[in-house]
Order: C-alpha cells, then structure tokens, then sequence
C-alpha cells in the first residue's frame, strides 16, 4: 500500500473519527517495498496542495525515513521549465515527494489507532480494516 | 424469498461477502466494462479530485481516470487484490459500514451495484449515510460540496433476461454459476461472457449446470422507482440528479447542508 493512501486513511470505528488521536494511523513492524511506478508530474502537482503534510511528516518520522520540512514545498518547486522546448524536468525535491508518496509502500506490518488502539493488519500489501463483530 | 433466517450483518456475511471472495477472479473477469453513467462521473471530474470507490470490487472503475486519486475498498480480500494494481489508485479491504476515512476527505465517491447488497432498509440507509459522510460538505449552498454517484439494480427490469418487474419480490437470491475447473484458471485472455452481456449486473448461465459446477446464490434488494431517492434523502443526502440506464436506478448525490 503506497504511503499517498495513509493521508486518507483513519480508525474504521466511528467514534474515533472525531478524536484527531485518530489520525494518522501509526505503522507499526513494518516492513517496506519499493514499488517502482511512472512519474506523473500533473498528479503530483495536483495531489501536493491536498496532502495533510503534518500527518505526513509523522509517518515519515515514525517510518524512520528522511525527515521532511515543517511545511509542504510550494507546487512551484516541483519542475523547472524550460520556455525554449516546452518540457518540465522534475525537481529532486519532486522525485523524492514521487519516491515518498507512490513509490513507498507498506508490503507488511501494522496500521495502529492512537485513539483506540485497534491494529489493523497490512498483508502483502493489503490493509484491512474489517472490524471485528464487538467492535462495529 | 422464502428463507426465514434474519437479516443483517451475519446474513450478508453469508449470502454475499464469502460468494463474492469465492467467485473474486471469475467475477473479476466478467467485469471490465464501465458502465457509460459511471464513466462519464468519472471523467468529469476536475483533476486532481480525490475520491473513494466504495466496493470497488476488482477496481474496474479505477482505470477510468488517472487524472484524479481514488481510495477503493471493498470487503473482499481477493476482489482488493486485483484492484489494487491500477495505478495511481490505492485500494484497500473495508466495510461500507465501517469505512476507515476521515469525515468529509473525499471530493467525490462512488458506490456501485454495493448498497443493494444489504439486506434490511435501516442498513441501506446506513450505507448512504456512510458514504455521504466521506464527502466535503456543503459551505454556503451546495455547490461546493463532494458528490456521490450511486448505482443499484432495479426491480423494473421486464425486457431484461430475468424479467423482474413491478409489484414482483424485493428481496431476491440471484445465482452465479461457476463452472467446474474456471475457479483455478488463470484469468490472462479468458474473457468469459456469460450470454453476452458484460455491462448488465452478473449474469447466470442460461444451461442446466453440470453436476461438479458450483452455483452460489447471492442476495439483492431490488429497487424500485424513485426508492434510491428516498433512501438518499433518510440518509441527510441532497439528491442533485437521478436516473435509470440498463436495469438499474442510480442517483448522483451531495450531503445536506447541517442545520
Ligand atoms: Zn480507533
């Protein structure tokens, strides 16, 4: 699972979402691939000024990757652009950001609830937020 | 429907979750033409929109635009599989009841052939609410708020092969057969077409199945005219567009704004 989807992820139990312990979840045990995937630069432009860069960060932190700046880099520093022949080359920053965000995925571990505590399991890539009986 | 077993979670555990994981890849390989409603939601949207699939099944709808970000989920761990490989989408193993997403995250989502698959009315209802509850709501008028298209299999059907219409049962088991040996296939070219008819909700075989092919029965609420509406507007939705294309009611939707 890329790391993207964990900015869009909570606790499935309903009275968690309404605690900002909530989110994001916190991985635990993990184990992580690199999925290699066609650099995109429209997307990225266009997913960077929706991301929740703080709950980025903590993952990034807790994950032990490269710490990321307090604030999201602007769009503008995603390509420089050359007028003469119309073409974008993307930045380090931006390669990085692609490498973060859709290339980095957790193949197994644990996706963990500050709020309640509940593990949800990440298995070949797959997360599962199927609730036991007691708690739905 | 004769069956006297009561409705609910473990019902639908039952008579539609274990069929759908057991019939994920033949499933799968009926599935891959987006039905033209859904397709033109999809391809509407602004880039960069970021959505959720709400059984999105083995991610059919994921192919249909790059340009925005879509979260799928559906209960089966098999059907997730398969659609977590469209790219840049994610997919990820969650109940519609229970869906792991912030409140109001979503710009959009989509919920198709899934809500007719609960099997009382207050869980319909709960599973529009769920999924209204994803979307950004409404700030001064409903302009600005997430939409959600829903799509659901319709009791008016008389030209259809079943034949279901007015006034007929609700609440019906409908068979997937499943060949004997198609369960192991591998699915690389094997496009199996039922009778034809890839864009229609699942189909069975027409044939007396032989004795080693397995039929599973899975359960469906059939839904009458203007009974999505309805359940939109019990579950706190604006209804902002509806319709009916091939045997099936479907409704584009946005939350109400809370007063
Ligand atoms: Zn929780």
């Amino acid at each position: 699972m890329k790391l993207l989807t964990l900015n869009f992820l909570t606790c499935a139990i309903k009275t968690c979402k309404s605690s900002p312990l909530s989110f994001p979840l916190h991985p635990r045990e993990v184990e992580l691939e690199i999925l290699e995937t066609d650099y995109n630069a429209v997307f990225l432009r266009n997913i960077l000024p929706r991301l929740e860069w703080e709950a980025l960060r903590v993952l990034a932190g807790e994950l032990g990757l490269p710490s990321l700046p307090e604030s999201s880099p602007d769009v503008s520093s995603l390509s420089t652009s050359s007028e003469e022949d119309d073409s974008e080359t993307p930045t380090q920053v931006a390669q990085d950001l692609h490498r973060l965000l859709l290339e980095t995925c957790i193949k197994e571990g644990k996706l963990v609830c500050g709020c309640c505590g509940h593990e949800y399991a990440v298995k070949e890539g797959v997360a599962n937020f199927l609730l036991p009986g007691h708690l739905v | 429907m004769t069956d006297s077993e009561p409705r609910g979670e473990g019902y639908e555990a039952q008579h539609v979750h274990s069929v759908y994981e057991e019939i994920a890849s033949h499933f799968s390989s009926t599935r891959y033409k987006p039905w033209p409603i859904v397709e033109r939601f999809l391809k509407e949207l602004p880039d960069g929109s970021i959505g959720a699939d709400v059984g999105c099944g083995n991610g059919k709808y994921l192919a249909v635009n790059k340009k925005v970000f879509i979260v799928g989920s559906d209960r089966s761990t098999n059907l997730i599989k398969i659609a977590k490989e469209h790219q840049p989408h994610a997919a990820v193993v969650a109940d519609n009841l229970s869906l792991p997403h912030p409140f109001g995250c979503f710009d959009f989502a989509i919920s198709i052939a899934v809500i007719h698959h609960l099997s009382t009315p207050e869980r319909r209802v709960e599973a529009v609410q769920a999924v209204l509850n994803l979307l950004r709501p409404p700030s001064g008028g409903n302009k600005n708020s997430g939409r959600v298209l829903i799509y659901v299999w319709a009791l008016e059907q008389k030209d259809s092969r079943r034949g279901w219409d007015e006034g007929h049962e609700q609440d019906v088991m409908v068979p997937w057969v499943l060949k004997s040996g198609e369960r192991t296939k591998k699915e690389k070219g094997q496009k199996t077409q039922r009778d034809g008819v890839v864009n229609s909700p699942p189909e069975e075989t027409v044939a007396p199945a032989p004795k080693e092919d397995k039929t599973f029965l899975r359960y469906y609420h059939l839904y009458r005219k203007e009974e999505l509406e309805h359940d939109i507007d019990e579950a706190g939705g604006t209804v902002l567009e509806s319709g009916y294309e091939k045997d099936n009611w479907w409704a584009i939707a946005s939350p109400r704004q809370q007063t």
